[in-house]
C-alpha cells in the first residue's frame, strides 16, 4: 500500500502504527494508560498483599491492622509453621498427587481420542463426535452424577477426584482441531515409511503439536489443582482433603486449624511471633505458587489459534 | 463472521471413493481403539447420570437404589413447585444472571477493544498475561482474596476504620450481594473473556480501516462503522451462549458464600439442588430441580439462537 497522506511527523510514529492513522492525542494516550494501569493494579495488588502478609511479622500485621501493603518486617515463620503442620502438608501432597496423576490420565485419554477422530473420513468418526458433543449441551447434573459415582464406590476415595472430570470434550475438540491441521503430506510420508497410527501419532503428530498440548495440559492441571467441590462432595475425612478444602475450612470459614496452636476462638495461646492471618495467607500462597510457576511458560501459547479451534467443533 | 463455520466437516471434504464398510472398519480399528477410553469415561460419568435423571420421577432411597426405588410420576415436581424456597432460588438465579449480563458482558468487549488499540506489542503482552491470570485461580482462592480485601477484617475496612468512617462488611451484606458477585466474576473472568474478542478484532481486514480513513472517517466513526460491525458475529455468539446459561451462576462461587451472606440472597438453583438433594438426602427433589433447570436452559438457548437468526447472524448453528 502506498502512503495516503503523511498525517504526522514520521519520526515520532510507532513503527506498528499504519501511516494512514491519525497520530495519537495526548489525552487519549494518558486515558488508555490510566485505565490499563488500574486494570493491572486491581489484579496484582491483592495478590501482592496476600503474599506479603504471609511473610510479615506479627508487629507488621498489627501495625497495618490486617493485610499488609508496604513491606515492614519480614519473616518466614508462617511457612515454618505450615511446613510442620501435618494437615497442611498432607493436603499439599494430596493436591499434588491428584494434579499429577489426573493430568497424565486426562492427557493420554484426550490425545488418543483427538487423534482417533482427526483422520478425515475414518470409520464412525461422525457418530463418535456426536456422542462427545452431546455431553457439552446435556448433563445429568449434580444429583445423578453423585449417585453414579457413589454407586461405583467413589465415596471417600481419591479416584472420584479424577475420573469423573478426566475428559473435557472442549479440550478434545481443541486438540483435534490442531491434529486435523497437521500436514497430510507428513502423515502420508510416515505411512509410506510403514508407520501405523500409533507410530504416526507419537513421532509425527505430537512433536508438531507441542503448543496445543502444553495449553491443554495446563487447563487440566489447573482444574485438578483447583478441585474443591468434588472434594466437598466425596471426601468426608479431613485426612484426605486437598489444599482447596483446607483453605475453605480454615481460612474462609475461619475454623481453628488442628495443630496450628490456635484454639477454637481463633486466638493464639502462648507467645507467637506470627499471627493467624499470616499463617492463613501462607496456605493461600501455597496454592498460588504452582500456578504462578507454570503459567509464564504456557501463557505465550494462548494465541487465538489454540483456543478458537475449539469453537469450530 | 463467526469462526464457527470456516472449516467444512471432514466428511464433506473427503470425496474419494469409499471402501466397503467392513474394510473401513478393519482399516480404522486402531483409530477406534484410541477413542475407547474417552468414550467409556463419558458413558459412565456423563451418559449414565443423564439417564439417572429419571430419579426425579421416583421417590429415591439410598437403601433401595435406582432399580428398586418406587416410581411416583410427577409427585416430586409437585413438591418442588410447592416449595417457596425453590421459587426464591429461581428468582435469585435470574436476578444475578441479569445483573451479570448487564454489568459483566460488555467489560471484556471494551477491554479487548482498548487493548487492540494499543500499538506497543510489549505493553499489550504484559497486560494480557496479567489479566488472564485470575482465570486460573479457584473460586475458593478468589473469594478468599475478596474476603481479605473487602471483608469485615479486610483491607477496605482497615482503611475505613483508620480514617474513622465506620465499617461496611461487603462480604455479608445481602443488599449488595449481586454487585459483589458480579465484581468477583469481573475480577476473575473478564480478562480471560477478551481472548475471543481479540481474535475477532485481529480478523478485521485493515484495508477497511485504511479506506475509511482515506474517506475522512475519524477514529470514532471507524470504531462505530468498522470495528463493532466486524465483531458483531462473535458478540452475538457469546450472547447466545450466555443466554443458554442464564440459569447457571457460578455454583462454587455461590456455595462458598451462601453461609456468610445467607440463603435469601445467595441460594441459586444449583445450590438449592445441592443442599436439598445431597445434604438433606432428598435426592429426587434435587434431581427434579436440576432437570427443570436443564430443560429451561435448553429452551433459553434455542430461543436466543432463534433471535440471533432473526438478527441475521449465524448464532450457534446455521439455519
Amino acid at each position: 500500500m502506498t502512503v495516503v497522506t503523511p498525517l504526522a511527523d514520521p519520526s515520532r510514529r510507532n513503527r506498528n502504527r499504519p501511516n494512514w492513522e491519525e497520530p495519537p492525542t495526548a489525552a487519549g494516550q494518558t486515558g488508555k494508560g490510566v485505565v490499563l494501569a488500574i486494570v493491572v493494579a486491581v489484579v496484582l495488588i491483592p495478590l501482592w498483599m496476600v503474599v506479603l502478609t504471609s511473610l510479615s511479622t506479627q508487629t507488621a500485621v498489627n501495625k497495618a491492622g490486617g493485610m499488609v501493603l508496604v513491606p515492614d518486617g519480614l519473616t518466614l515463620a508462617a511457612y515454618k509453621q505450615i511446613f510442620t503442620n501435618q494437615l497442611v502438608m498432607h493436603s499439599l501432597l494430596v493436591s499434588l498427587g491428584i494434579t499429577i496423576v489426573g493430568t497424565v490420565i486426562s492427557m493420554v485419554v484426550t490425545i488418543l481420542c483427538a487423534y482417533g477422530l482427526s483422520r478425515h473420513g475414518s470409520y464412525g468418526h461422525r457418530l463418535i463426535l456426536m456422542v462427545l458433543v452431546i455431553t457439552m449441551f446435556f448433563s445429568g447434573g449434580l444429583i445423578p452424577t453423585f449417585l453414579v459415582v457413589s454407586a461405583l464406590g467413589g465415596y471417600d476415595s481419591y479416584w472420584s477426584m479424577i475420573l469423573p472430570t478426566a475428559v473435557s470434550v472442549f479440550n478434545i475438540l481443541v486438540v483435534r482441531a490442531f491434529f486435523s491441521a497437521t500436514s497430510q503430506e507428513l502423515i502420508d510420508a510416515a505411512a509410506i515409511d510403514g508407520a501405523g497410527h500409533w507410530r504416526t501419532l507419537w513421532s509425527v503428530v505430537l512433536p508438531t503439536s507441542r503448543a496445543v498440548t502444553a495449553v491443554v495440559a495446563l487447563f487440566y492441571a489447573v482444574g485438578y489443582w483447583n478441585t474443591f467441590f468434588n472434594a466437598l462432595l466425596f471426601l468426608p475425612d479431613n485426612q484426605k482433603w486437598p489444599l482447596q478444602m483446607v483453605i475453605y475450612t480454615y481460612t474462609l470459614q475461619g475454623n481453628a486449624m488442628p495443630g496450628s496452636g490456635q484454639n477454637t476462638t481463633g486466638q493464639y495461646f502462648g507467645t507467637q511471633e506470627i499471627t493467624p492471618l499470616a499463617i492463613q495467607m501462607a496456605v493461600v500462597t501455597l496454592t498460588l505458587v504452582p500456578i504462578l510457576l507454570v503459567y509464564p511458560f504456557v501463557q505465550r501459547h494462548f494465541t487465538k489459534g489454540v483456543l478458537l479451534g475449539a469453537i469450530k467443533g | 463472521m463467526t469462526a464457527l463455520h470456516d472449516a467444512p466437516p471432514a466428511s464433506l471434504r473427503a470425496p474419494e471413493e469409499k471402501p466397503v464398510k467392513k474394510n473401513r472398519f478393519r482399516r480404522d480399528r486402531s483409530l477406534l481403539l484410541m477413542v475407547v477410553p474417552a468414550v467409556v469415561l463419558l458413558l459412565v460419568f456423563n451418559y449414565a447420570p443423564m439417564f439417572g435423571t429419571a430419579t426425579a420421577f421416583q421417590r429415591y432411597s439410598i437403601y433401595a437404589g435406582f432399580w428398586h426405588s418406587p416410581w411416583t410420576g410427577l409427585e416430586t415436581f409437585r413438591q418442588l413447585f410447592a416449595d417457596p424456597l425453590f421459587w426464591s432460588a429461581l428468582g435469585n438465579t435470574l436476578m444475578l444472571s441479569l445483573v451479570q449480563l448487564v454489568l459483566f458482558f460488555p467489560v471484556p468487549i471494551a477491554l479487548a477493544m482498548l487493548l487492540h488499540s494499543i500499538m506497543s506489542n510489549k505493553i499489550r503482552t504484559i497486560v494480557q498475561s496479567v489479566v488472564y491470570l485470575p482465570h486460573f485461580f479457584s473460586w475458593v482462592l478468589a473469594v478468599t482474596i475478596f474476603q481479605q480485601m473487602l471483608g469485615g477484617a479486610g483491607a477496605l475496612n482497615q482503611f475505613l476504620r483508620q480514617n474513622g468512617i465506620g465499617t461496611w462488611d461487603v462480604m455479608t451484606d445481602p443488599d449488595t450481594f449481586a454487585l459483589l458477585v458480579t465484581s468477583q466474576v469481573i475480577w476473575k473472568e473478564a480478562g480471560w473473556g477478551i481472548i475471543v474478542f481479540l481474535a475477532a478484532l485481529a480478523a478485521i481486514d485493515t484495508q477497511l480501516y485504511e479506506a475509511a480513513a482515506a474517506d475522512g472517517a475519524g477514529r470514532w466513526r471507524r470504531m462505530w462503522h468498522i470495528t463493532l460491525p466486524g465483531i458483531r458475529g462473535v458478540i452475538v455468539l457469546m450472547l447466545v451462549l450466555r443466554l443458554g446459561n442464564v440459569l447457571t451462576v457460578g455454583f462454587e462461587q455461590m456455595l462458598i458464600q451462601r453461609g456468610a451472606v445467607g440463603r435469601d440472597a445467595a441460594e441459586v438453583l444449583d445450590t438449592y439442588a445441592y443442599f436439598y438433594g445431597v445434604v438433606n438426602a432428598n435426592f429426587s427433589l434435587g434431581a427434579a430441580a436440576t432437570l427443570f433447570k436443564g430443560v429451561l436452559s435448553l429452551l433459553f438457548l434455542l430461543a436466543a439462537n432463534k433471535i440471533a437468526h432473526l438478527l441475521g447472524e449465524d448464532g450457534l448453528y446455521r439455519r
